[in-house]
């Protein structure tokens, strides 16, 4: 019966629509931030997210401006229906300007239509579908963290210029594991790597043995696991159970977040590769800005590449309004000034957004460490090499994005 | 053997003209609805699941089966009806008999396996069966599984009527539940439903006085199918997406569970259940899955000490037909 | 053919057999003594694989004892829901039965989602069924070779207990004509609570076995009592035998189905109920209902 509180928002409902006419000194900013509160991407997103955007809207200083923002947070719970429900009524009744977060690409992509459709703002930092600044890409949309391009661009190629030339996917079944499997295979594909096979499991699976039997029959050197958060744990675990890592198949974890690597634990995760945007301990200002979100957070832990995203975009968004000096709740105008801006935040450093609403910055390439190597309690990284922004995602003449034909 | 309806079945003259004034009522009140500044979303979806529970409650208060699978019709139709739409570009009209044609094969289908067993059994079935279908949609290429069908363009009805303005929308929605009402009441007086609900009440005196119960029972499971994915052909409009949460099976004990509240076997009491349950999952949405627990003490409390549900209690307290 | 595949499916297979069985054999024991079918099935078997989490994170408690504690504390839980709730149903029609265990199932679910999420809780393997071996045509995980091995004894006994001793034919006996039974000064009512308590407690058993391998989730039990239903409808719940056979079998059915056509994994039990209730609607053991 959970799935059916499907509408439910925080607390207002029946509420009567009052018709708000911005003045022309609104000051008012009311930011949304959707995500999964208590599923198997609530570590990476979740309450950690909207503590981030907290902290933006502190740290912004337009509250000392005489500017009043507003957060609240809604729980999708990883149903697309419950995402569009939520956003749908943030823009009818209580008139949210901006949603941020809003990991899980399925949901990601249903929220980009109600957006769209209510000219709001969306910076989305949590998905990871490139179709958002594809296929699917919309005027009032700023993609910021990552993507499936940039993870497969990135991972993908490291690993097979080191030897793993035939893939076996592990592919969650929604539309954030079709686009991670399509944007890698074409990245296996054109670096002479086959693909051998793949098996698509639910979102949210606890029991990875047979997918697991799956992939070990096809013989593949590499296992690329097109999923994320709980789901990758448990395959990574579980495939240490069946023996498979011991075996010679290399585990290929596409997306991994801190908090995963915490899940699954030092002794398991050591050695795997992987790509970030974003790590606590790159350099000081990341570790300055790490340190206060850890501190707020209920179990001490430093915000993932999903939260900082979440902060810095807001960030930025913040810096368009002040120079705007007053909220005109246009989602496309606000938008439009965000891409004519270039970025600069303490934890991304200096990027730009694209016209298809992509974000550029660095990425890196990350091992994880050994036991014996990690110094504290988040310790978990070794630096191996960072791409710069526009070798990593994808380059604007390939993107097939509607807003760029003009 | 008792009955898992406590409700009596309405005395005939004065039952009709009770049941019309409070039809009356109902109509009018909801009629000025788009006046009253209530969010219209809101009175769209409980009309939808209004209607879906009435006709649920078509085949347990008057034909004594609990279907713990009417979620597999609300889904199904709504896939159809949004394919339709999305993929095949169909007029609206047309989309809703998509998705009304659909559940009616589905009905069939199901319809022939579950009536073969009876009580419990007849529930657990039916559960399993809409499970069954949970994980053909989920696997399906055309529902999208996980992400379902989003994004789904309303139309113009008969080209008329532009579907994308809240007010036009409401009227059309109300107009497609009153008249899925009006056929369940015309069904339920009909002498087909006499004899639903002398099955009901002792099947076997049924059999024995010649009625091919099976046949009687099967029909009524049709025609509960086949409104309760009219119900889903409609809600696609209002949600403007189709998902697995309307095939899965909290969905099934959600109908149940508005049915119960209102009054198993009584007229309004799915259209008030549908209206206190969606009206209690708004207002509670901020306690997050409290309103599951919620959910369930509501079970326990009716299953306990409130079988007749609210409307029941009203009718049995004044004596009237509702 | 794969064979190493093939065997490491129908292991897999057998261990969620082993949960089939362990389940519907509850399920068979509630519904002969109480004639309820009880949806709180899977809600219990969750508190099951709780209650060994628990034990382990607050008192230190490790899986051994585990394995014998939780089943007893949830079966207690077990009967003091029977004797509040339960046993006021006796006289109506059985459907309310299903309608009161759902809300049930509902509360103890809902409890523990606001608590714990949706996402799983990890539960470590106990050291000493650490590891696997080799055994040539395929690689056997400890731990799963003893879920099934252990579910099978646990099976085994219980049928025993119920067929073979004094207890189960007073206990069959209550079953068939409770008046008779009490007018031989049995306590009826103690019975029923007790067996009710039974059936819970192999649930929970079930969840502590489950645990390690299923993570503890708040919903992990939610939709496994569906595909139990299944099961039993094709069983039958007519015997206790008839039970874990069919809950044996069924598993090794969809191992199989694992390894040739992995897409209908998730519904070849339903498909087979559906076949059953064509040819033998009253199940493969059933009587008639």
């Amino acid at each position: 019966m959970t799935n059916r509180m499907t509408t439910l928002l925080l607390g207002t409902a029946l509420a009567l629509t009052s018709a708000g006419i911005a003045s022309a000194q609104d000051k008012t900013i009311k930011i949304g931030a959707l995500s999964d509160q208590s599923g198997l991407y609530a570590d990476l997103g979740g309450p950690g997210s909207t503590l981030a955007a907290q902290m933006a809207a502190e740290d912004s200083g337009l509250m000392k401006k005489g500017w009043k923002i507003d957060i609240v947070s809604g729980d999708h719970q990883n149903k697309p229906d419950i995402g569009v429900n939520i956003a749908r009524q943030w823009f009818d009744v209580d008139k949210v300007d901006v949603i941020v977060d809003v990991p899980n690409s399925g949901v990601a992509l249903a929220v980009n239509n109600v957006v769209k459709e209510k000219n709001g703002v969306y910076i989305n930092s949590g998905a990871a579908t490139s179709d958002l600044t594809n296929a699917q890409c919309s005027p009032n949309t700023v993609h910021w963290t990552y993507d499936t391009y940039m993870l497969a661009n990135s991972t993908g190629q490291a690993l097979v210029k080191a030897g793993g030339d035939s893939w076996f996917f592990l592919t969650a079944d929604y539309a954030f594991g079709a686009a991670l499997e399509r944007d890698t295979s074409a990245v296996i594909n054109s670096s002479g790597g086959k693909i051998v096979g793949s098996v698509k499991h639910p979102l949210n699976t606890a029991d990875f043995s047979s997918f697991l039997l799956q992939a070990q029959s096809s013989k593949a050197k590499v296992i690329g696991l097109a999923n994320a958060g709980g789901d990758t744990t448990n395959s990574i675990k579980q495939a240490a159970e069946f023996g498979i890592t011991k075996s010679g198949q290399k585990l290929a974890a596409l997306l991994l977040f801190i908090t995963d690597v915490k899940a699954i634990g030092l002794e398991t995760a050591q050695g795997l590769n992987f790509t970030e945007t974003f790590y606590w301990d790159l350099n000081d200002e990341t570790r300055a800005f790490s340190k206060k979100f850890a501190a707020r957070m209920k179990n001490g832990a430093p915000p993932t590449m999903v939260q900082a995203g979440v902060y810095a975009g807001l960030i930025h968004y913040f810096k368009v309004m002040d120079a705007a000096g007053s909220n005109a709740h246009d989602g496309i105008k606000i938008v439009n000034a965000m891409k004519g801006m270039p970025t600069e935040d303490p934890l991304f450093g200096k990027g730009t957004i694209q016209p298809n609403g992509r974000k550029i910055h660095e990425a890196h390439l990350f091992e994880v460490k050994k036991p014996a190597e990690s110094k504290s309690a988040w310790d978990f990284y070794k630096l191996v090499g960072t791409v710069a922004g526009d070798k990593a995602f994808t380059p604007l003449d390939k993107s097939t994005c509607a807003l760029l034909k003009k | 053997m008792t009955t898992i309806t406590e409700n009596s079945i309405p005395t005939p003259r004065r039952g009709i003209r009770d049941e019309m004034v409070a039809f009356v009522i109902m109509t009018a009140l909801l009629l000025v609805v788009p006046l009253t500044g209530v969010y219209p979303f809101f009175v769209m979806q409980a009309l939808c699941f209004a209607l879906l529970a009435c006709a649920f409650n078509l085949l347990i208060g008057y034909g004594g089966l609990l279907s713990f699978g009417h979620a597999m019709f609300l889904g199904s139709a709504g896939y159809f009806t949004a394919h339709a739409l999305k993929v095949w570009g169909f007029a609206p009209e047309l989309g809703i008999l998509v998705g009304v044609a659909g559940s009616a094969v589905l009905a069939v289908v199901t319809g022939l396996i579950a009536i073969r067993r009876q009580g419990i059994y007849f529930a657990m079935i039916t559960l399993a069966l809409s499970q069954l279908l949970f994980f053909v949609y989920l696997q399906t290429p055309f529902t999208h599984g996980e992400d379902g069908i989003q994004g789904i363009p309303q139309g113009y009805l008969f080209g008329l009527f532009n579907l994308a303005k809240p007010t036009t929308l409401y009227y059309v929605i109300l107009a497609g539940f009153l008249a899925g009402f009006l056929l369940i009441y015309r069904t339920i007086n009909s002498p087909f439903g006499e004899v639903l609900k002398s099955i009901r009440e002792n099947e076997q005196r049924a059999i024995s006085l010649g009625y091919k119960t099976d046949q009687y029972k099967l029909l009524a499971y049709i025609l509960s199918g086949t409104l309760a994915g009219f119900a889903g052909s409609l809600k696609v409009f209002v949600a403007q997406n189709a998902s697995l949460t309307d095939v899965h099976w909290t969905m099934s004990g959600e109908i149940v569970l508005i049915t119960l509240v209102g009054g198993l076997g009584t007229l309004f009491g799915p259209v008030v259940g549908a209206f206190v349950i969606i009206a209690m999952q708004q207002y509670l949405a901020g306690f997050g899955q409290w309103v599951t627990v919620i959910q369930g003490a509501i079970f326990v409390i009716c299953v306990l000490t409130f079988r007749r549900g609210i409307v029941g209690e009203i009718a049995h307290y004044f004596k009237r037909s509702l | 053919m794969n064979y190493q595949a093939l065997f490491a499916q129908l292991l897999v297979g057998l261990i969620n057999g082993s949960f089939y069985a362990l389940l519907s054999l509850g399920l068979a024991v509630i519904f002969g003594m109480l004639n309820i079918i009880n949806f709180a099935h899977g809600a219990l078997y969750m508190m099951g694989a709780f209650a060994a989490y628990f034990l382990l994170n607050v008192a230190g408690i490790g899986y051994w004892p585990a394995l014998i504690l939780a089943p007893i504390a949830v079966g207690i839980f077990g009967m003091i829901l029977e004797r509040t709730m339960l046993q006021w149903l006796s006289g109506l029609d059985h459907l309310y039965g299903l309608l009161l265990t759902f809300g049930m199932a509902l509360i103890i679910q809902g409890v523990f989602q606001n608590y714990f999420g949706s996402s799983g809780l990890p539960y470590a393997i106990p050291d000493e069924l650490k590891g696997g071996v080799n055994l040539g045509f395929m690689f056997l995980p400890i731990y799963r070779g003893w879920v099934v091995i252990f579910s099978l004894i646990v099976c085994i006994a219980t049928w025993f207990v119920i067929e073979r001793t004094r207890l189960g034919a007073n206990l069959r006996a209550a079953t068939e004509n409770p008046t008779l039974v009490r007018a031989f000064g049995i306590n009826v009512p103690r019975m029923i609570t007790l067996t009710y308590g039974l059936g819970v407690g192999l649930a929970a058993l079930a969840g502590v076995l489950s645990a390690p391998i299923n993570q503890v989730r708040p919903l992990m039990g939610a939709d496994l009592i569906i595909v139990v239903f299944a099961v039993v409808v094709i069983g039958g719940m007519g015997s206790i035998m008839g039970s874990i056979i069919t809950g044996f079998a069924l598993g090794i059915v969809e191992g199989l189905t694992k390894y040739f056509y992995p897409e209908a994994s998730n519904t070849v039990v339903f498909v087979l109920m559906v076949l059953v209730l064509l040819v033998k609607p009253s199940g493969l053991t059933g009587r008639a209902a």
